[in-house]
């Protein structure tokens, strides 16, 4: 039996959003903290952890993300690591978002003159005390515009959490679109909550790159 | 832990994999000349005198930049036949794959002209060229030495994101890779394999990019 496209669909598909906004919060808040880690890693003062760092970022960043949660989906199990849907895609979105966000943030690290780090050496900080309070709150600034656009993207990606069977905005989309054969609205509908949500953070994102590119 | 990896399994598929790569090439490649060309047109009614134009072309690139590519591919594989256009797997993938480049490098185009100094359009204008040659001698250089990187880029992400067009069964090296695993029950290895072969193709292509983008579109050196 067909269903009509009537409020209760429109709802089905709305609520859709809750569940892409708690994953994209999950992913991005598992993703800043391992995203941290990553930028200390590559702008550690040991090569090997240097190394480690940009393999991990290269991989994320030169496979596809539908492929990542596969491998996770299907990976998690191999370790005897039984897994649903939600698990697998909150891992994978965040490994996924730490590469990127350590990406992002290595080069806010790496844009902070040496000279600060050195004199806060010689003023006879620990490594800790030195990122925490002289170099961190300069990168993490300057690297604004491009870690919202990079949510954006996030934002984006964990529609293809719908592809594993995760039910969130796409996948209500597909549902919805399947009972009533109304493809087009459904679609359109789903898109138009993604836009909702996407579009004012680009426009931050827009907003700070400019502001940035002015000073610089 | 009892699982035992059996990567042999694969062997005889290793044709079905080269050939889904270049599936996966050839849909990137297409959907890159067709998504340029698009962008391209679409910076021109950017910098339109027409009001409608301007905004048509804001309009559909912050419709593709701020939604995902999964909804685009369905709303045009599902959602476009119930208006009476119906394409297949293949053309309904390419469609979308080149209107999802064709906004991100129109972005990235009207950055790099952009960021020529107008002084520079000025100079030509003074030296008596015409506005062909100014823009053919004086800005399309600087400004395809501006945009190249990004444009390399956003190949490469073309390349990743066509493994998506795999949920509308669109023939590329993420759908052979599923075959694969329907027939094998193998899913981890098959797609370690497949993620590692996208993996050798970005690489690839990052690594000839750099080299083009050395040779013909850096600055001589002093």
């Amino acid at each position: 039996m067909i269903r009509e496209f009537g409020w209760p669909e429109v709802w089905m598909i709305v609520a859709g959003m809750r569940a892409t906004l708690l994953l994209s919060a999950v992913a991005f808040v598992g993703g800043g903290i391992g995203g941290l880690l990553i930028a200390l890693a590559r702008t550690a003062p040991y090569r090997f952890l240097r190394t480690l760092a940009a393999g991990f970022i290269d991989f994320f960043q030169g496979t596809p993300m539908l492929l990542q949660l596969f491998l996770v989906f299907y990976g998690l199990p191999v370790l005897g690591i039984k897994v649903n849907v939600w698990v697998a895609a909150a891992v994978g979105l965040t490994l996924h978002a730490s590469a990127f966000l350590g990406e992002i943030w290595r080069g806010g690290i790496e844009a902070i003159p040496r000279g600060q780090s050195e004199a806060a050496h010689a003023l006879g900080l620990s490594y800790f005390v030195r990122m925490r309070h002289v170099v961190l709150p300069q990168a993490l600034r300057i690297s604004f515009a491009p870690t919202v656009g990079f949510m954006v993207q996030l934002i984006k990606g964990t529609s293809l959490a719908a592809i594993i069977g995760f039910v969130e905005l796409s996948r209500s989309a597909q549902l919805v679109s399947s009972i009533t054969y109304k493809p087009l609205l459904a679609f359109g509908l789903a898109g138009a909550c993604y836009f909702a949500i996407c579009f004012p953070l680009s426009r931050l994102s827009a907003r700070f790159e400019k502001r940035y590119a002015i000073k610089g | 832990m009892t699982y035992r990896f059996d990567f042999g399994v694969l062997l005889p598929y290793w044709e079905q994999l080269l050939y889904g790569c270049l599936l996966t090439l050839w849909l990137g490649t297409i959907s890159t000349v067709i998504g340029l060309s698009i962008g391209l047109l679409t910076v021109l009614a950017k910098r339109s005198r027409f009001p409608i134009l301007r905004t048509a072309a804001n309009v559909y690139i912050e419709t593709i930049r701020n939604t995902p590519f999964l909804v685009q591919v369905f709303f045009i594989f599902f959602g476009l036949p119930t208006i009476g256009i119906a394409l297949q797997p293949w053309p309904a993938a390419v469609v979308a794959l080149s209107l999802n480049l064709g906004a991100f490098s129109a972005e990235i185009i009207r950055g790099g002209i952009d960021a020529i100094p107008r002084g520079q359009f000025e100079a030509g204008a003074a030296l008596g060229l015409s506005p062909f040659k100014t823009f053919r001698y004086i800005i399309l250089k600087p400004a395809l030495r501006i945009i190249f990187p990004a444009l390399s880029g956003q190949f490469v992400l073309l390349l990743l994101t066509t493994s998506i067009v795999s949920s509308i069964s669109a023939e590329e090296l993420t759908s052979v890779a599923q075959g694969i695993d329907s027939t094998t029950f193998r899913s981890f290895e098959v797609y370690i394999v497949t993620t590692l072969l996208y993996l050798a193709m970005s690489l690839l292509f990052a690594f000839v990019f750099k080299g083009i983008g050395r040779a013909f579109f850096s600055y001589p050196a002093k």
